[in-house]
């Protein structure tokens, strides 16, 4: 990843010439004005900056901002971007992806460049649909999801795309919504200063072929009661009145929430994205089930572990470290190495 | 006792047994001391896809051949002169390659009655006559190599594996071949165990000895070296000069090589030896699967290094998307496939040219490569670097088809001067190329080339974006426009088309053939020795072979429109044959085979004679 520099950056540097076509209304707008508002914040060059996207409404994204980009092909981004990143570590390389490019077709790529810990910042958009394609259900939708393709209702149950980063040794792991701004960009400020592979999901609203999926976490009438906001070092608590908790019943395997009033100080969990056991983060993941309730937002995960990049270009490194010559006498060397006889 | 000395100007030598009785390395070591001392040589490894099927199985079989001569040769033998039988299995499986008064050389101690009845022998075939055709040598290898290590420090097992040491001492012996390269390579193998570096140094002159005092083998042979060039030589694989070429293309162009595979056989050696050479800037990427390792590849290309993946059939199915999306992008890519054997997972250690369908023509839209193919074992080096140029000038994905056969096969290899390699260094866009001076068009090309300019993330002031939707012309904007898209296909099929290429070369010695033999790939061998066989007996017949199969070289319709017949010998069910007939209008006659070996010189001098009788 490239050192900071001192840049005299603004937004309007980050957005391109191009015409924004997503439909009006579209929660990739503010996702994209959110990105395009927090780059200057990260004070590297735009020429070291790439987006790297998939298919789909979401995977157009790089073709709005102003730095290097590649709109691939369909579930392709994080073994693309994962070349790049390797063999450019002075390069800062996002990837930009849906829930159907990064889960369905994509998935086996996605899950590989987070054990590798590849140093990507990952963005999926979730809106649990497949926009471009107009409207089927994908793999983060609801059993029973009634679409095009499923019109009496889907029979599949969803991933949770948390929990399987989490089960793919993800280093960082965490959870934004496109209408919360603020929060986005804190999301994004941690994802870039992490080294290796930094994944976010971004709940987004389409709201063309699956509007209002995510309503309950961003009306001011349930907001509250439904989202838990994770802060580091804080315990866990949340609701309008700070009614609720999340407690570690003993015995229990994971997590569970409760009515503050009913458990002692003691007993709520104080929220710590730096614990090595990926169980702490995969039980927060599992809160809220497939419903909205209970929903966790922040950094769920956030640990340290060596990125493939770093210990490739290590290797690298050691092997020219004892190396001498020109490329071309040790070209030459290479060739003769072996058994060899001379004719005269 | 002096023996008889017999000078030959040619040998093939196949060493066959259980694929856990180290005929490989045998065979290998025996091509070593062959090449030390100077003959022409070609080999042709044969081995199971198991690693390991059940022990004296007629599947276990695995074999070396190996070809030397006192002249240039260009084909590993269709016939084995002498073949060493570890066992019945390897007995039975060879019998049927041998000419009569073939020597055979059989190991006794494995002809038990089980052994003979795993592979449904009634009698052991060494007693009811049905060998009477052959010169027979039965030796107890292994009880002899296990007499011979009593005094050693070895385990009884340790002691009988050295067996092959024994027959490869005897061969050595029979065809005076210098051994001091095995010993050392024996104590490289075995640094860490002084013991077995003994024990196999004692069983190899254990065998040495056995020759040179048993009656049994009366006469030793010599094969004089062969008139080659002067310089320095080595033997090498296909798989190793494709490698050597890589690695030779990243100096050569002065960019990093960025190789992303998926380990496939026949082409997992070029991820193991490209793995060993970081020092020249070379990173191996071991992806999740074939689409990862060309996208990851696809990446590094993007950001300024040589991206290559490596494979064979399967994994080009699998790549054909990201192929799609480089021909979009306009990067250079090579793609390797080894091809072997199909459909589907065929045989996979079993040669075959069936993929030159899908290199040409096995991509979604109109999406045209170039396709380069190696036609020999150190051809694989020159071709490599070949795609190279190309790819790399071109910014195009080039496809590199080489095959099992030339993979694993091996020759002498004339070392080339490494300043005597074609200069590959590309210029980066640096500087926006708008007429006002400030707009960078990604899309703008090269007049000459029809490239567009590489412009690598890091460049200041060239930020853009690329992708796999339809781009306007110059500018790179995604556009729908009709025109736009009629211009841009054709202008990707004119790209590959001014690529230069050199013209194929034919070689009719006296110039009065009337029949042209086309060929492309590994074929070239075995078509050469069967024109070289045609000639001596006094039959014209000309060659000409292809190492462009797109763009083809620009004088091939002249040079068809030469012969009055043209015969196209392919290792598939004629796939260069359809588009020859195609595209220049030649009623070329097609002779194929897919059988999973390579043609033998023999039957396409056969079938050619009749063709050439009647022109
Ligand atoms: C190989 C391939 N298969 C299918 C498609 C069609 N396709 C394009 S986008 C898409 C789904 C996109 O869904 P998602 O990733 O959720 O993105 P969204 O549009 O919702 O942002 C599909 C199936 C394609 N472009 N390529
Ligand atoms: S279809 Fe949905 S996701 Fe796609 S642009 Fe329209 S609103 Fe956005
Ligand atoms: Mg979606």
């Amino acid at each position: 990843m490239p050192e900071p520099v001192a840049l005299k950056l603004t937004t309007k540097d980050f957005k391109s010439d191009q015409e924004v076509r997503w439909c009006p209304g579209c929660g990739d707008y503010a996702i994209l004005a959110a990105v395009q508002s927090f780059m200057p914040e990260l004070q590297i060059p735009r020429e070291r900056i790439v987006f790297v996207s998939g298919i789909g409404c979401s995977s157009r994204f790089p073709y709005y901002m102003n730095t290097y980009g590649m709109h691939s092909i369909h579930g392709r981004a994080p073994a693309i971007a994962t070349g790049l990143s390797v063999s450019r570590p002075d390069l800062s390389v996002w990837v930009v992806t849906g829930d159907g490019d990064a889960l369905s077709i994509g998935g086996n790529h996605l899950i590989h460049a987070l054990r590798r810990n590849v140093n990507l910042k990952i963005l999926l958009f979730n809106n649990r649909i497949y926009g471009l394609t107009k409207g089927q259900y994908s793999p983060t939708s609801e059993v029973g999801k009634i679409t095009k393709s499923t019109p009496v209702g889907s029979a599949d149950a969803p991933f949770n795309p948390l929990s399987l980063a989490l089960g793919a040794e993800a280093t960082f792991v965490a959870r934004t919504i496109d209408s919360d701004r603020k929060h986005l960009q804190s999301v994004l400020r941690a994802a870039a200063e992490h080294q290796g592979s930094a994944f976010v999901e971004i709940y987004q609203n389409c709201n063309i072929f699956n509007d209002g999926a995510f309503d309950e976490l961003k009306e001011p009438a349930t907001r509250d009661d439904y989202l838990i906001r994770l802060e580091h070092g804080q315990p866990i608590t949340f609701g309008s009145e700070g009614q609720f908790c999340v407690v570690h019943p003993p015995g229990g395997f994971g997590l569970e929430v409760r009515e503050t009033a009913s458990v002692a100080a003691d007993e709520i969990v104080v929220h710590d994205a730096t614990v090595t056991e990926p169980a702490y983060a995969f039980a927060l993941s599992r809160l809220p089930g497939f419903a909205l309730r209970n929903t966790p937002i922040g950094i769920f995960r956030n640990v340290d572990r060596p990125s493939y990049d770093g210990v490739v270009q290590g290797q690298l490194d050691a092997a020219r470290a004892k190396s001498t010559g020109t490329p071309e006498e040790q070209l030459a060397g290479l060739l003769s190495s072996g058994d060899t006889w001379t004719i005269l | 006792m002096s023996k008889q000395v017999q000078q030959l100007d040619r040998v093939v030598i196949r060493f066959a047994g259980d694929s856990g009785d180290g005929m490989q390395l045998t065979g290998d070591r025996f091509t070593s001391e062959t090449a030390q001392l100077g003959n022409d040589i070609s080999t042709l490894p044969n081995f199971p896809a198991e690693i390991r099927a059940p022990a004296g199985t007629l599947p276990g079989v695995s074999s070396f051949q190996v070809h030397f001569a006192d002249y240039d040769i260009l084909t590993p033998g269709d016939a084995p002169n002498v073949l060493v039988a570890m066992n019945p299995a390897a007995l039975k499986a060879n019998l049927a390659d041998l000419p009569r008064g073939a020597d055979i050389i059989v190991n006794t101690d494995e002809f038990t009655r089980r052994n003979l009845a795993k592979v449904g022998y009634q009698v052991s075939p060494l007693d009811d006559g049905s060998l009477d055709g052959y010169v027979l040598h039965p030796v107890a290898l292994t009880s002899m190599t296990v007499g011979a290590l009593a005094e050693h420090d070895v385990s009884k097992k340790d002691a009988e594996r050295a067996k092959n040491m024994f027959a490869l001492g005897l061969l050595s012996w029979m065809y005076s071949r210098p051994y001091e390269s095995t010993i050392r390579f024996l104590e490289r193998k075995f640094a860490a165990r002084p013991e077995l570096v003994a024990a196999n140094t004692a069983a190899f002159k254990a065998g040495w000895n056995f020759g040179e005092t048993t009656e049994d083998f009366g006469v030793r042979y010599e094969v004089k070296p062969a008139k080659m060039d002067p310089g320095t030589y080595r033997n090498i694989t296909g798989n190793a000069a494709l490698s050597l070429g890589l690695v030779a293309a990243g100096v050569r162009s002065g960019l990093p090589v960025f190789l992303g595979a998926y380990p496939i056989t026949p082409a997992s050696d070029i991820l193991h030896e490209l793995s060993k050479h970081k020092r020249f800037g070379v990173t191996t990427m071991q992806a999740e699967d074939e689409i990862a390792a060309i996208g990851a590849a696809l990446g590094a290309s993007y950001g300024g290094a040589l991206g290559v993946t490596t494979t064979s059939g399967p994994g080009v199915a699998l790549k054909g998307e990201t192929i799609s999306l480089a021909v979009a992008l306009e990067l250079p890519l090579v793609i390797v496939d080894v091809q072997r054997a199909g459909p589907s997972t065929g045989m996979p250690t079993k040669t075959e040219q069936a993929d030159l369908n899908m290199a040409l023509f096995g991509r979604h839209g109109e999406a045209p490569v170039a396709v380069v193919a190696p036609r020999s074992p150190s051809d694989c080096f020159f071709a490599a670097l070949e795609a190279a140029r190309i790819a790399l000038t071109h910014r195009t994905p080039v496809i590199l088809l080489s095959d099992n056969y030339v993979a694993n096969g091996s020759e002498p290899w004339l070392l080339p001067d490494v300043d005597s390699l074609p200069d590959l260094r590309v210029e980066f866009a640096t500087a926006p190329n708008g007429e006002d001076g400030k707009t960078f068009l990604p899309y703008l090309r090269d007049p000459a080339t029809l490239a567009r300019p590489w412009a690598i993330p890091g460049t200041p002031g060239l930020e853009h974006r690329i992708g796999g939707l339809e781009k306007a012309d110059k500018t790179g904007d995604i556009s729908y426009d009709p025109a736009n898209h009629d211009f841009m296909v054709r202008t990707r099929a004119a790209r590959i088309e001014a690529i230069k290429v050199p013209d194929v070369e034919v070689e009719d010695p006296d110039s009065d053939a009337r029949v042209l033999v086309l060929g492309w790939g590994s074929t070239y061998g075995p078509i050469g020795a069967a024109c070289r066989g045609l000639r001596q007996r006094g039959l014209p017949v000309a060659q000409a072979h292809l190492r462009h199969l797109s763009p083809l070289p620009a004088n091939l319709g002249e040079v068809l429109g030469r012969y009055e017949k043209v015969v196209i010998p392919e290792m598939n069910l004629g796939q260069l044959a359809q588009v020859i007939r195609a595209r220049y209008l030649v009623d070329a006659i097609g002779y194929n085979q897919v059988r999973g070996l390579p043609f033998t010189a023999t039957e396409l001098e056969t079938m050619l004679e009749e063709v050439v009788k009647n022109a």
